[in-house]
């Protein structure tokens, strides 16, 4: 226990971004004019996204208070509040953490992890030190059994002891296959090689997906601990973290996490003073998506462009400069630790038969709690999107989630039953992928999302391969038509076949489910396609070229202000009289929408 | 080496280990189109349109890149192959100009011929094609990119077989294209015009200038020689319409060079049909050249060697020779009892 306060403001990018600088600034400042003696420190993510900027306060002998959404105005007042006056703020408590003692007033705070709605069924081992230690100070993650994972392993345990825990747990791949962790170790510490290589992927990739960049910026030793132990287990010293340039923070912290280890010698020459060496590097991605694919992560770490290579040779075999390699993702890397510590039965009792532990996801869309969310394997999607994320927004109605990406699918609402692993999600069309969930609520377009996320992986395609290259830009113009008002009757089973021959015949993970959101949207929702080609209609009000700007005539008060905003002399009308827009005449621009001050125009399908 | 028993197409079939779906197949005799396979480079797997049914696989493999293994049941010509395969060719003619009555390429075109062969005649997808300018500023070959099919072999061929590594992929998604660095035009690039990219480009993205509108790919006879430049003895292959060299290429049975050529061989034949050529000895009189007959002409050689002597001869011979050529040339003035020989290689 601290002798004195302590106070953390959680700087993630997330934090920062809410301005968590400033209020870290105004903390400085509140705690220097009113002399209080405390420490300032930072944290990475907690998960909770939505209340940032979160600021922790702790008093000794006190549970840990949190607060969500302060502003930089109103910090020094909570501060001074709860430091000198014992008074929590009760507008931005979110609850407390911990044990400890607190005024008999404060009984009902909620207990922050049990009694959030947000946390209440999340299992946190992965983001165990997300939003607790501070990133950039290497002892406050020995302080929570840092590094004794690895201790453990290089001092009492064979190589071939680790491979067998981590394949007793049913660890499997985080980044979206989900093959067999121990099983990858296996076969890259039989392999023959004279020099082997780990190497993490942190590429990621996906819009919306932010959990390896999380848990990179809060917790990055874990990840590094999890990479030593792999390359003590399948015999490599030295590593390599591909990490993508647009994380700078998680480069910076993890550079500097790879300095403090070198420091303690719990990486380097002879870690611990055993026999066992491990150097680590960061190589960092200059921003092509296939460079997630393993293959094409390696070539760019070669210094070559980023291409993806057939399998066979696996990495295992012929990795990173032609020698053995075990590659995994960040998220895999982080759960190592726990495997080897809490023991594999421990691990292997969280969550279904062929998929165990947790799995990390991003929520974001149309929801009411957008963040990070750690959830046991095995629980449904309905729990993740209506529990955990607390619904849509506004009361919507819930339309669809899309799991995976743009490798992934649209779910649909009469699968939300579905539990969350990595079968169920492939059998629904959809994959596991690397973590995000983006929900969609009926004021989302089926065939616009397709037609996003296809234009994502068409322009982040290599170009090696023809159904990929050539194949997802045909598919791409169809939806594009589609979207236009031009689509054709046949342009349906078009999409089909061509989506269907790229799965089959795509020379990598990126073009082989590049067709995934196209498939599923039109499994689940070929009526809204079928509403775009053949009736001209997009009932989610999305697609601007199927629409047309109307006048209500209760509302229109003939002020004329949209008669003389509109660019293009498409409305009419006397002063003072009901107001027309000429449809053919009319670009869609909305700037009569924005001048009208009674909302008499909107958009109708 | 371990033999392994696949079926292709329902006929049993013993390979060796380590061998390639294509290979396997080739040994039974079964033709497998390709775009992107050269026995020469290391596997790409780029192009697709050598994809395969294997019995219990998840998706459709390209043969080219995957190796069998025993008991593997293979179907080249399956109803799913075959709409895939025919679904790539679509895409590849969607994206191609169909000036098949003009292009260089034509009737040696791989295209063409799968096109033929799976009754591809139109593309079921229309839409944006591409639109590059025909490179042309260098001497000796085109690029066309908007005819490239991106199979990539002539980016492999000059990294793995010539190692200038001029060109590569650039960009990416549909706008991706094989270029020098940067865009710029082949001759700013370490491109040294060897060549081996016009000669492997399965299409008609690369042609040689020399021999643009000379004659097409059914009138021309490839006559095998050994190139005259220099002692290496490399095999080529001079294209020769009726009386005419009208190109060359290179020799893959070639002991030598394997196919390989550099751009003297490549493109250095045009001096054959020089009208500046001498075919007839000259004999200077009076300060000028005048035709004069072999007779004529040794006999003069003859008594200037006598009228030297041996101490005032000197031989210099030339790289073009072998060293077979070489080694005679020095004896026979060592005989004439000179020792000043030299070659132009020293220099």
């Amino acid at each position: 226990m601290t002798a004195k306060p302590k106070i953390v403001v959680g700087l993630g990018t997330c934090g920062i971004a809410a301005g968590g600088r400033e209020v870290y600034k105004a903390i400085e400042k509140a705690l220097t004019d009113n002399s209080i003696d405390a420490e300032l420190t930072q944290t990475g993510c907690i998960g909770a996204c939505e209340n940032e900027v979160l600021v922790d306060i702790v008093k000794p002998g006190q549970p840990r208070i949190s607060y969500g959404k302060v502003t930089e105005e109103k910090i020094g007042e909570v501060i001074t509040n709860h430091l000198l006056n014992d008074k929590i703020d009760r507008e931005f408590a979110l609850g407390k953490i911990g044990e400890g003692e607190l005024p008999a007033e404060y009984d009902d705070l909620p207990n922050f992890f049990v009694d959030l709605p947000f946390y209440e069924k999340q299992v946190r081992l992965c983001l165990r030190n997300c939003g607790f230690i501070n990133p950039e100070v290497i002892d406050e993650y020995v302080e929570r059994d840092g590094y004794e994972a690895l201790k453990k392993v290089i001092t009492e345990m064979k190589p071939e002891e680790v491979v067998d825990v981590v394949k007793k747990s049913g660890l499997r791949g985080r980044g979206g296959g989900g093959f067999s962790t121990g099983l990858k170790w296996e076969f890259t510490m039989k392999a023959v090689g004279d020099k082997k290589y780990v190497v993490c992927n942190a590429d990621e990739g996906d819009p919306g997906a932010f959990m390896d960049r999380s848990i990179l910026e809060g917790d990055p030793h874990s990840v590094m601990e999890g990479m030593a132990i792999a390359g003590y287990a399948v015999g490599a010293d030295e590593g390599y973290v591909y990490c993508r340039a647009e994380y700078p923070l998680a480069v910076k912290r993890l550079k500097l996490a790879i300095e403090q280890a070198k420091e303690k010698n719990l990486l380097g020459e002879n870690i611990m003073g055993t026999d066992f060496s491990f150097d680590l590097k960061v190589k960092e991605g200059a921003g092509a998506f296939v460079c997630g694919e393993e293959t094409a992560l390696l070539m760019s770490i070669e210094g070559k462009r980023g291409m993806p290579r057939p399998r066979p040779p696996f990495p295992a075999n012929e990795g990173l400069f032609a020698k053995p390699t075990c590659l995994n993702n960040v998220e895999t890397f982080a759960n190592v630790p726990v495997v080897i510590l809490d023991g594999p039965d421990k691990f292997a009792s969280i969550g279904t038969e062929g998929s165990k532990g947790t799995k990390v996801f991003a929520l974001t869309g149309s929801i009411n709690r957008t963040g990070l969310a750690e959830v046991p394997m095995g629980i449904t999607l309905k729990e993740v999107v209506f529990d955990v994320a607390g619904g849509i927004i506004d009361d919507g109605k819930f339309k669809a989630v899309q799991a995976g990406g743009p490798s992934g699918g649209c779910i649909p609402e009469d699968l939300l039953h579905l539990p969350i692993d990595y079968d169920s999600l492939t059998g629904a069309g959809a994959m596991m992928g690397s973590g995000g969930l983006v929900v969609m609520g009926e004021d989302t377009c089926m065939v616009d999302i397709a037609r996003y996320f296809l234009t994502f992986t068409q322009s982040e395609s290599c170009g090696k391969c023809t159904p990929c290259r050539e194949g997802t830009k045909r598919m791409l113009e169809i939806l594009q038509r589609i979207v236009a008002g031009e689509g054709e009757p046949e342009d349906i089973e078009k999409l089909k076949t061509l989506g269907e021959a790229i799965k089959d015949t795509a020379l990598c993970g990126l073009g082989q489910t590049a067709p995934n959101p196209v498939l599923t949207t039109l499994r689940y929702f070929q009526d809204e396609y079928e509403k775009h080609i053949f009736d001209k209609r997009c009932v989610a009000g999305i697609c601007v070229d199927l629409m047309v700007y109307l006048i209500d005539a209760e509302l229109c008060n003939g002020c004329g202000r949209c008669r003389k905003a509109c660019p293009v002399g498409a409305v009419s009308g006397e002063k003072k009289e009901l107001h027309t827009i000429d449809t053919e005449t009319c670009i869609k621009c909305g700037v009569c929408v924005e001048k009208c001050k009674q909302e008499a125009i909107s958009l109708q399908s | 080496m371990t033999k392994l028993n696949v079926t292709i197409n329902g006929l049993p079939v013993e390979a060796e280990a380590g061998m390639t779906i294509l290979e396997a197949a080739e040994l039974a005799g079964i033709d497998i189109p390709t775009f992107c396979h050269d026995p020469q480079l290391v596997g790409a797997g780029a192009c697709r349109i050598c994809i395969v049914e294997v019995e219990n696989a998840r998706n459709l493999p390209a043969s080219c890149v995957t190796p069998i293994w025993d008991g593997m049941v293979i179907n080249t010509e399956s109803d799913r192959a075959v709409q895939a395969r025919k679904a790539n060719l679509s895409l590849l003619l969607a994206n191609h100009p169909l000036d098949c009555l003009t292009c260089e390429k034509s009737g040696a075109c791989s295209l063409q011929d799968y096109c033929y062969k799976y009754g591809v005649s139109e593309t079921d997808y229309v839409g944006e094609g591409k639109d590059y300018a025909v490179e042309d500023s260098n001497p000796f070959y085109e690029r066309d990119m908007n005819k490239c099919i991106l199979c990539g072999k002539c980016a492999r061929v000059c990294h793995e077989i010539n190692g200038a590594g001029a060109i590569d992929y650039a960009f990416r998604g549909f706008t991706s294209t094989i270029s020098p660095a940067f865009g710029e035009p082949v001759e700013n690039s370490p491109c040294v015009f060897c060549g081996m990219c016009t000669d492997i480009c399965p299409v008609g993205a690369l042609t040689p200038k020399l021999s643009k509108g000379k004659g097409r790919v059914w009138e021309i006879n490839k006559v095998k020689t050994i190139c005259p430049y220099c002692g290496t003895g490399c095999a080529i292959d001079l294209h020769v319409k009726g009386n005419e060299i009208v190109g060359a290429s290179g020799n893959r049975e070639g002991l030598a060079n394997k196919g390989h050529v550099c751009v003297k061989g490549h493109y250095g034949w045009d001096f054959v049909h020089s009208p500046d050529r001498l075919t007839k000895p000259l004999i200077k009189k009076d300060g000028k050249f005048e035709e004069a007959s072999w007779d004529e002409a040794l006999s003069l050689v003859a008594d200037k060697f006598k009228a030297a002597g041996a101490e005032g001869l000197a031989g210099l011979s030339s790289a073009r020779c072998t060293n077979e050529d070489n080694y005679l040339f020095q004896k026979l003035l060592r005989m004439m009892g000179s020792n000043s020989v030299d070659h132009c290689a020293r220099l």
